[in-house]
């Protein structure tokens, strides 16, 4: 038997999705050229991440016999493990470098899923920009919601002083969520490699464990420039805040570790020793490889958003055993929902089918999603929708009631919730289908997919009609000229402000993903889930009937 | 007479070889064992087993009273005493026979007429059998240089020394007589010319006690190193039938000349002329000899079976039987060619000889098809002591032609998986691909020249290491995943951003090496490999993968094995079809090492220093109290970890000292030297 399962009397998680894709077509080649480039522009984007200040400061940096943040990350790590970096392209089309001067991240330390930060000194001394703080407030978020152990590799300036306005203020958050996590038994580890200064100072001074690299580590609340400043104290760097000083004098270090190797060690360690379980249950069956390869979808998404794509194609590339036992599948066959596992979890799933939500697929989401929360069943949202119905019919029909009570349901549903963007997400279908708003655990993006009030030709018109409108009701004549160009105009900027890339950067994703990782990314995200209890909500809002 | 119960005063491979014999003709079998012998697998095959207290030789299996005794305490009627040890000592025969047991052995009169070298030498002169002259040290002139010096009671290559001109004869006949006074108890020396080149050829006899004198071919025995015998075949390629026709005859004449009853062999110095040698008779070994296989391949009998039934008084037939074919023995010994070739011991993960055909009797034999068999004191898992004699195994290859024989043997070797301590399987393996070897051109010197260097070399070179290196890394990566507890079931080392590989570091046979990999869609790829891809791994066990690497277009399977270490740790034996490389897996995050001098003391706590209790250059034993510190109103000692020697005091009586602060620096006393250990007979 192919899945091993078969034969000892388990029961299957569902039907095996059969796959209608034709891998032979010049439709699937295109699609699949279409795709590789676009996963090509993301890899460039990544690796300009990567490649964090440049070779003159990757250089310098190394000259001193320091790590690179993510050479830190990979020898904390387990060997051979996997490690999803989150918010890569955090940044991206501001005026700050891809990659927001920070690497975040959640990967297994010591046998324990843990979230990862760290500065990323190559970058303005490893300064925190605005979107640095929003990277990293992130990762703490993550942390505490899945209750996953947080390890930040310090070596940071400090605020980047021309932005400080945008960092300051909402930068307190730092050190709220770190004694936060303390407070919420989610132990936190600072492996100090360099300097921490003023506000830097109190992330070891927040951690539950500290290890300073002797000679190296640098951690003081004012350098000497501001002790002189300030009392006129001339003041020696390693007195002030040497890490021999902090691990002998201060006590603010609890392990003083000989060199950057050293101190990843005693942090493998000491993760080793926390005693850290995971509060959730853990996968309910073996995991089996789907019956389909993943790599097969990149043939099936198509160039244009405006055509659909049957999303069990998908899940027949994700799900284990490409196994999915639908729910209702006769009724509002525009969003298919059923149940499924991922690596070996069991999930509920709802998928755009046709884009638009009807008043059935509403009220058919917000049963499901109620079914999901009896059962403690984690959420995956498969996003590809243009939003809920408009039109007389349809006001007339409810569907303004209807898709409220799809968004009652998602908004009140406790269990986790993972969100993909596959293709489009307009309008309140964003809402509907657990976009950022609504809090998902993890959302994930696939390039080319775009996120909007509405599509760009559709909100362009819409500016045009009503234009139009305002010009009669003031009997002027319309310039069509200008019309046009205020369409092209505006077409343009929504084009690009719905783009994948824009929107991670503005970390309104977790990421943008191969879509061939797609069942990784999503494990990852499962696991890490379980690490918090899985509950299912007691109550709703009032439902309106 | 009957024996009906034979009780086998040896360890090894000889003591199962004797077993399985008796095993074979329904005798039940007694073993003895030494203490560390205790878990070896003649003790877990025997019927029963007796202990020997103690680890020593002398304290055990040297002990002729003590095996007497377990003879009696077991119930066995005969001792058969294998080769070494005592059994070739006429005292031990005479014990065996006057507790009323039978010998499995010559009588002890011809063990003793054979003991003293020069007393043996004069009576096979006497009997006709062609000697070398003996000469005096005290009156050899220039003209008898080079000689050699031998002990009167030797055996085993002690106590013999070849010295080339007559400045170095006082110191070699010194130390010659040292070394057998204290190996024999018995010092006394004489010198005969020293032959070069020269062959080492023997004669198997087999003689009942009926007058019934058997010999089965020669064989040659040319290769050795310090007199230590490493490859043996029969027949020999420099004996022609004409002097295999002398050679039996001078055998059977020194076998009649002593009254020999049992197995023995007849050992012949070839010198001279190569197209028409010299013969001189060299010693009788009266027993059975480590090389026996190869007689008994060519032959197609069981001596061991032979020396039972001849005790019993049994008749040999007239005539025996005839030979077939080739057959030579090659013996892996634990011992390191790159530690001038030092004794090896500690833990043999794994032994395995693929393709043996038989172990401790003759392969069934097709004419046409070559046989292998395998004869070892040890299995895996066995831990291979260092106080007996380091030989692991004799593997013996028979064929019906030469080239095919030795052909079988290097490559039973060169296949053979022997994960522990370092062994001459390299060196054998070269030596039997060697042109002089294959060209039957091995004399007794041949080991001890030029050649040595490059046969010593390991099989597995630069590149193989390097290779065994990926896969053993990517095995390792296999474990890794297998025993993740997390994320188990996802791509190993995947990345959504990628930046670096994966590393792993080994210490190796090349110093250290370090691998590179990464996982991509499609599959594993090696940074700085080249042409390598990787091709598959599989978990064909517990601790063990099969690797296969394409190298250019060529495939290559790696079997990778990982064994804990016993000092802690793991080591990883790559077997491969270019040799075989053990590795040490290097900690990505080493432990620093204390920058300080290795033997400071540090004070443990702030204090002051109370007393001062030794001073600069007094030797310290471990655990001594070298000062005292005060703190909190304690006196806290401040004890030598170690013995040694003091070689600064940083505080003096009075002294403030901070936490770690350096008090004191030992120097370590100097390195003891590799513990010695004892060799039985060979």
């Amino acid at each position: 038997m192919d899945d091993g399962l078969d034969g000892i009397g388990a029961v299957d998680a569902g039907e095996r999705l059969a796959s209608a894709l034709d891998t032979s077509g010049a439709e699937y080649a295109a699609r699949r050229a279409a795709q590789l480039e676009r996963i090509a522009a993301l890899e460039r984007e990544q690796a300009k991440a990567v490649a964090g200040g440049g070779p003159k400061y990757t250089d310098r940096h190394r000259a001193r016999g320091r790590l690179l943040p993510r050479e830190r990350i990979e020898l904390l790590v387990d060997p051979d493990s996997p490690f999803l970096e989150l918010s890569p392209l955090a940044a991206w089309g501001t005026e700050y470098p891809v990659g927001a001067s920070a690497v975040t991240g959640i990967g297994v330390v010591s046998g324990v899923e843990c979230v990862i930060c760290a500065n990323d000194p190559t970058v303005r001394g490893g300064a925190s920009n605005p979107w640095t703080l929003r990277k990293l407030l992130r990762a703490d978020e993550i942390a505490l919601a899945n209750r996953l152990p947080l390890i930040s590799l310090v070596e940071s300036g400090g605020a980047d002083l021309a932005g400080q306005k945008e960092v300051f203020i909402p930068g307190g958050r730092l050190f709220r969520d770190l004694t936060r996590l303390s407070a919420a038994g989610i132990p936190t580890v600072a492996l100090v490699f360099g300097t921490a200064t003023a506000g830097g100072a109190y992330v070891p001074g927040l951690s539950d464990h500290v290890v300073m690299v002797d000679e190296r580590a640098r951690v003081f609340l004012g350098g000497p420039p501001l002790v002189a400043m300030a009392t006129g104290e001339r003041a020696d760097e390693e007195a002030l805040g040497g890490a021999g000083m902090h691990a002998r004098t201060s006590g603010l270090a609890d392990h003083l570790a000989a060199d950057e190797y050293d101190a990843l060690r005693i942090g493998r360690r000491i993760v080793a020793s926390l005693n850290h379980r995971k509060a959730g249950p853990g996968p309910s069956r073996p995991a089996r490889e789907p019956r389909y390869d993943p790599e097969e979808l990149l043939g099936l998404i198509p160039e244009d958003l405006k055509v659909p794509f049957d999303p069990r194609e998908v899940i027949a590339r994700i799900a284990d055993g490409s196994a999915f036992a639908e729910f209702k599948p006769l009724y509002g066959p525009s969003l298919v929902t059923g149940w499924a596992h991922l690596h070996g979890y069991p999930v509920g799933i709802l998928a755009n089918a046709q884009g638009v939500l009807f008043s059935d697929e509403a009220r058919k989401a917000a049963q499901f999603i109620q079914l999901a929360n009896r059962s403690a069943t984690p959420l995956l949202f498969l996003q590809n929708t243009t939003g809920y119905m408009v039109g007389t019919r349809y006001e007339q029909e409810g569907i303004i009631k209807h898709g409220a009570m799809m968004i009652n349901a998602v908004a009140n549903s406790t269990v986790p919730h993972i969100t993909l963007v596959m293709g489009a997400s307009y309008g309140a279908g964003n809402y509907g289908m657990c976009g950022r708003a609504y809090d998902p655990r993890f959302l994930f993006s696939w390039p080319g997919a775009r996120s909007a009030v509405m599509g760009p030709a559709q909100l362009a018109g819409v500016l045009s009609i009503v234009g139009r409108q305002a010009a009669a009701a003031r009997g002027r004549p319309y310039d069509e000229e200008a019309d046009a160009a205020m369409r092209a105009a505006v077409e343009a900027q929504v084009e690009a402000e719905s783009d994948a890339f824009f929107l991670s950067g503005r970390l309104y994703d977790d990421g943008v993903i191969d879509p061939r990782d797609t069942r990784t990314v999503l494990g990852m995200a499962l696991s890490a889930v379980h690490g918090a209890p899985v509950e299912g909500a007691q109550g709703f809002g009032v439902f309106r009937m | 007479m009957t024996i009906d119960r034979l009780l086998v005063a040896n360890r090894g491979e000889i003591a199962r070889r004797v077993l399985r014999s008796a095993a074979a003709l329904g005798v039940q079998t007694v073993a003895v064992y030494a203490d560390p012998d205790a878990g070896a697998p003649h003790v877990a095959e025997a019927d029963r087993a007796v202990r020997l207290p103690g680890g020593a030789p002398a304290d055990t299996y040297l002990r002729s009273d003590a095996l007497v005794a377990a003879a009696r305490a077991s119930g066995a009627d005969a001792v058969h005493p294998g080769y070494g040890f005592l059994s070739e000592s006429a005292a031990f025969a005479r014990a065996v026979a006057e507790a009323g047991l039978t010998w499995v052995g010559p009588p002890p009169e011809a063990i003793a007429a054979m003991a003293d070298k020069r007393a043996a030498k004069k009576a096979m002169r006497d009997a006709g059998v062609p000697v070398l002259p003996e000469l005096d040290p005290a009156a050899v002139t220039e003209a008898d240089f080079p000689l050699l010096v031998k002990a009167a009671a030797g055996g085993g290559g002690r106590g013999m020394r070849a010295v080339a001109e007559p400045a170095a004869l006082p110191a070699a006949v010194g130390s010659a007589r040292r070394e057998a006074e204290s190996a024999f108890g018995d010092g006394s020396v004489f010198c005969e010319p020293l032959l070069r080149p020269a062959r080492h050829v023997e004669v198997q006899v087999l003689a009942d006690a009926h007058g019934t004198v058997w010999t089965l071919g020669e064989r040659e025995c040319s290769a050795q190193r310090r007199h230590q015998k490493v490859v043996e075949e029969s027949p020999s390629p420099a004996v022609g039938p004409a002097l295999r026709e002398r050679l039996c005859e001078a055998a059977v004449r020194a076998a009649r000349a002593i009254g020999y009853v049992g197995a023995g062999t007849v050992e012949f110095l070839l010198g001279g002329d190569p197209a028409d040698p010299g013969l001189y008779f060299l010693e009788v070994n009266t027993r059975l000899q480590v090389e026996h296989p190869v007689t008994e391949a060519r032959y197609r009998l069981d001596l061991v079976a032979w020396q039972l039934r001849i005790a019993e008084g049994a008749r040999l037939p007239a005539e025996p039987p005839r030979p077939h074919g080739h057959a030579v023995e090659a013996r892996l010994y634990a011992e390191d060619p790159a530690a001038g070739w030092r004794p090896a011991a500690g833990p043999l993960h794994r032994f395995e000889v693929p393709g043996a055909d038989a172990g401790f009797a003759v392969a069934p034999a097709d004419s046409g098809t070559a046989t292998l068999r395998v004869d070892a004191g040890v299995v895996s898992g066995s831990v291979v002591p260092t106080h007996y004699d380091p030989m692991l195994a004799k593997v013996v290859a028979w064929a019906p032609d030469r080239p095919t024989a030795l052909r079988r043997l290097a490559a039973a070797l060169a296949g053979a998986r022997v994960h522990g301590p370092a062994t001459n399987r390299d060196v054998l393996v070269r030596l039997l691909r060697h042109p002089v070897m294959r060209a039957g051109g091995v004399d007794t010197g041949f080991l001890e020249g030029p050649e040595l260097a490059g046969l010593s070399a390991p099989l597995a070179d630069g590149e193989t290491v390097r290779l065994a290196a990926l896969a053993a890394a990517l095995a390792a990566a296999d474990r890794e995943r297998a025993a993740a507890g997390a994320l188990g079931t996802l791509p190993g080392g995947w990345r959504n951003v990628v930046s670096a590989p994966q590393c792993r570091a080994f210490d190796g046979p090349t110093g250290r090496i370090e691998v590179r990999y990464r996982s991509t869609r499609d599959g594993t790829a090696a940074d700085g490999y080249g042409e390598v891809r990787p091709a598959g791994v599989v978990r064909t066990g517990a601790d063990e993968h099969s690797v296969v690497l394409e190298c250019a277009g060529v495939r290559q399977t790696f079997a990778v094995a990982h064994h804990a270490s016993p000092g802690g740790g793991t080591e990883v034996w790559v077997d491969t079809a270019s040799g075989a490389v053990a590795l040490r897996p290097l900690p990505r995050l080493p432990e620093p090492e204390p920058a300080r001098d290795p033997g400071s003391l540090l004070a443990p706590m702030p204090g002051s220093v109370a007393r001062v209790l030794v001073s600069v250059g007094e030797a310290v034993a471990a655990g001594q109290p070298l000062l005292v510190l005060e703190a909190m109103k304690m006196e806290h000692p401040v004890a030598a970890p170690a013995a040694g020697r003091v070689r600064e005091l940083y505080a003096g009586p009075g002294a403030q000292v901070g936490a770690g602060a350096v008090l004191a620096v030992l120097d370590a006393p100097a390195a003891d030297g590799p513990a010695g250990f004892e060799e039985g007979e060979r």
